[in-house]
């Protein structure tokens, strides 16, 4: 277990720089149809948000504001907004996953509705991401123990 | 809906996995309804596509509306659909199982237990629907993970041999990247119908050669092909009763499928038989892996590390009917991928049930069983019937076709060692059935006609156990019509 | 081609094997748990740096982000960017697999109170 930390710099430059590394993280996110990002490296630079309060701080820290059903929940959350994407398309007479079709839906037009729905799935694919990395994280730490009112 | 078949066979039992945890926060005991119900939805779903295949032809699905090659693709011909019908039946079935054995084995966990299963049916599902390399690597990977995962939560010594599962499996996915990549260098597109039409023009550049044997050796690692099997006995040993028996019956089949998908459809079978000897080098490793296999399980004490090993030489069958180069060995082997699947599912199944039964794990604990539990050991008897080869059960079919196979490719090395092999199952079966039968104190019938308790496994074990005996049978007197209708079509062209 | 030029124009080739080489070396011969671990990340940091690596093009080819007010794109002048794409999925597959195998050795540490591969497998090791 990480002993709680009395280092006074650290723990205000981390509160700091938190809010920075989050929103560079939602930066990530949102560029990943058009240019380099995508849900996978926002969701861990995110991630890393949580373990750097984690590792300033102390783990409860962490735990009272993501507790283990959060994250739990989060991760299927994620994949069902992806592959619920991906069934409207069906729903709506397309294949999987061809976005293309949604401007029946969305109040765009057919090219913009592809970039909209890969940032649908990439917000999707990054709350997955974050949440697993901050499971594994705590879980790894914790040697699976966690607090009462957890899943098992 | 049918049309989308091809994608909801992955999608569903995907989304499923996360609903379920959702469930599973909510209320712990739905978990394993829903897991029933989803396996057999996508149960039903490839019955659907297998019909779509066989009054069709093959079924091409674009995902996203991408035409290949810029678009990933999901190509279902007759051995694909043949494949995922007996997955998601298998998957079925021993979710049913999984039930009481779970209860005992796992107590408490059967949301993440359910979860994970289901993630590891879309991972063998969605290998056996797409028609892209790079794909089937994805899906290698999801379904190696749920297994590690899986396997590593059975008895004492679980957590190190799935270690070892995940250092080798690593290995063998890596190896089959590093294929696929080369394959890229040189030919700039994954889909699989594109390659084939690419490489024969490249048949004599090296960096098609080094593909083709790392896509040989991960394949191999993979379903465990002799000699790279060490993994194998220890991580189906110490798994949960109901992950054997899953893993068992599919994953290795599942890689078999991989290597023919790779050597008769992406490199055609000019160049994998003719420019690579491939029929020789695979023909000494499978009857090496024949033999070592069954002569390694006589010396088993546990029942299911017995098991294991010959699932090891089962594998050799395979690869030697796929590696022969005419039809008959294909169709032996394809029938067998069938058989196999059954057989060791059933063999995998009786052996939890004595674990959940009578906690035992060694052959001399099954002594007297016979009255006990009467009918988990008829279909022990049934299912070693098969193994052996004895008509009219399924497996005496496949070894017909695959010994037929090798003769006619004027191999009789390799046919020796298919009846050593058979012969050294029957050994070994004859032990086991002998502690089943004949051991073990009489049943006093003088005294008023009581017996030993019969004291089956519960239902859900049971009716499980029995389907898959029964289909042993029936898979064997309809062998003729499985062979005419599906098995005749996978056959590559050229053989 | 002369040898000099099969060493140094083919660098990426030699720099992969090398260390795809030292992590398979790794991930046999080692025999602490996490050692073997470090190799299997060391294995596939060098096939997805074989990967990145054959993206590249002859001819000063850069990366592929377009600059605002870019029109038309000419290809030869980006590396290729699917190669990249394939190495996304595959580092998720490789943080994934550690992850498996973290928790693989927590289990394994908290049954044997050891992490040396010859002192698990000694019969009877579990505490």
């Amino acid at each position: 277990m990480i002993k709680r930390n009395e280092d006074i710099i650290i723990q205000t430059v981390t509160r700091l720089l938190t809010p920075f590394v989050q929103l560079f993280a939602l930066y990530v996110i949102a560029h990943g149809h058009y240019s380099p990002g995508g849900g996978f490296q926002g969701g861990c630079i995110l991630a890393a948000s949580f373990i750097l309060m984690a590792v300033a701080n102390d783990v409860a820290f962490v735990k009272r504001r993501l507790p283990e059903r959060l994250t739990t929940a989060l991760i299927s959350a994620g994949v069902l907004i992806y592959a619920g994407i991906g069934l409207a398309c069906l729903m709506l007479g397309a294949n999987f996953l061809d976005y293309g079709i949604l401007h029946r839906v969305l109040p765009v037009d057919a090219v913009k509705a592809r970039a909209l729905a890969t940032l649908g799935v990439e917000i999707g694919v990054g709350i997955t991401v974050m949440a697993v990395m901050v499971s594994i994280f705590l879980n790894l730490l914790s040697a699976g123990r966690h607090e009462e009112g957890a899943v098992e | 809906m049918t049309e989308h078949a091809p994608v909801l066979i992955i999608v569903i039992p995907l989304m499923a996995a996360c609903l379920n945890i959702l469930l599973g926060l909510w209320k712990k005991e739905l978990s394993y309804p829903w897991a029933v119900l989803v396996t057999a939805v996508v149960f039903g779903l490839s019955l659907l596509l297998m019909q779509t295949v066989l009054s069709g032809g093959t079924v091409h699905y674009r995902l996203g509306g991408w035409a290949p090659p810029w678009g990933i693709e999901y190509v279902i011909d007759h051995l694909n659909a043949f494949l995922a019908v007996i997955v998601s039946f298998i998957g079925c079935i021993v979710a049913v199982y999984s039930r009481r054995s779970i209860e005992k084995e796992l107590p408490g966990k059967q949301v993440y237990f359910y979860s994970i299963y289901l993630l590891l049916i879309t991972g063998l599902l969605g290998i056996t629907v797409t028609g892209d390399v790079f794909n089937i690597y994805v899906f290698l990977e999801i379904s190696s993970l749920a297994g590690y995962a899986l396997i590593a939560v059975g008895d004492d010594r679980a957590p190190m041999a799935s270690f070892n599962y995940v250092i080798m499996g690593t290995i063998g996915a890596c190896f089959y990247l590093l294929g696929v990549g080369y394959l890229y260098m040189v030919t700039g597109t994954l889909n699989m119908g594109d390659l084939s039409r690419i490489l024969p023009g490249l048949s004599h550049s090296r960096v098609v050669y080094t593909a083709f044997a790392f896509f040989m050796v991960g394949t191999a690692i993979k379903m465990a092909f002799f000699p790279l099997h060490i993994w194998l006995p220890a991580a189906y040993t110490h798994a949960p009763s109901a992950v054997s028996a899953i893993a068992a019956s599919t994953m290795t089949k599942v890689g078999a499928y991989v290597m023919i998908r790779i050597m008769y459809t992406v490199f055609k079978p000019a160049f994998s038989l003719e420019v690579i000897p491939m029929s020789a080098i695979l023909g000494w490793a499978s009857a090496a892996a024949m033999i070592a296999g069954s002569v390694l399980a006589l010396g088993q004490k546990d029942l299911k590390r017995m098991f294991s090993f010959m699932l090891v030489a089962e594998v050799g069958y395979i690869v030697m009917g796929v590696s022969r180069g005419n039809s008959t060995a294909f169709t032996g082997a394809v029938l067998h991928i069938l058989n196999d699947a059954f057989m060791m599912a059933c063999l995998f199944l009786v052996a939890g049930a004595v674990r959940y039964r009578k906690n035992a794990r060694n052959i001399t604990d099954l002594a007297g069983l016979h009255q006990e539990m009467p009918l988990t050991m008829l279909a022990l008897f049934a299912a070693a019937l098969s193994m052996v080869g004895v008509p009219p059960t399924a497996g005496f079919f496949s070894k017909w076709y695959l010994i037929l196979g090798t003769i006619k490719a004027g191999e009789w090395i390799f046919a020796a060692a298919f009846l050593l092999s058979s012969l050294l199952n029957a050994v070994m079966f004859y032990r086991v059935l002998e502690t089943v039968y004949y051991t073990g104190e009489p049943t006093p019938k003088r005294q008023g006609g009581s017996s030993a308790a019969v004291n089956e496994v519960p239902l859900t074990m049971l009716g499980p156990i029995l389907v898959m005996a029964v289909g042993v049978l029936v898979l064997g007197l309809f062998s003729g019509r499985i062979i005419d209708t599906v098995i005749r079509f996978t056959v590559p062209e050229g053989f | 081609m002369t040898n000099m030029e099969f060493i140094i124009g083919k660098y990426n080739y030699w720099i992969y094997i090398v260390l795809m080489m030292i992590g398979f070396y790794a991930m046999i011969a080692k025999r602490n748990l996490v050692k073997k671990i470090v190799g299997m990340n060391i294995f596939q940091t060098a096939i997805i740096l074989f990967f990145v690596s054959i993206g590249s093009k002859k001819g000063g080819a850069t990366i592929p982000i377009i600059r605002a007010g870019d029109e038309a794109v000419n290809a030869a002048q980006y590396i290729n960017p699917l190669p990249h794409v394939l190495m996304l999925t595959a580092i998720v597959v490789m943080v994934s697999t550690f992850g498996v195998a973290m928790a693989l050795i927590l289990m394994i540490y908290r049954k044997y109170r050891t992490l040396e591969e010859d002192e698990i497998l000694k019969p009877g090791a579990e505490t």
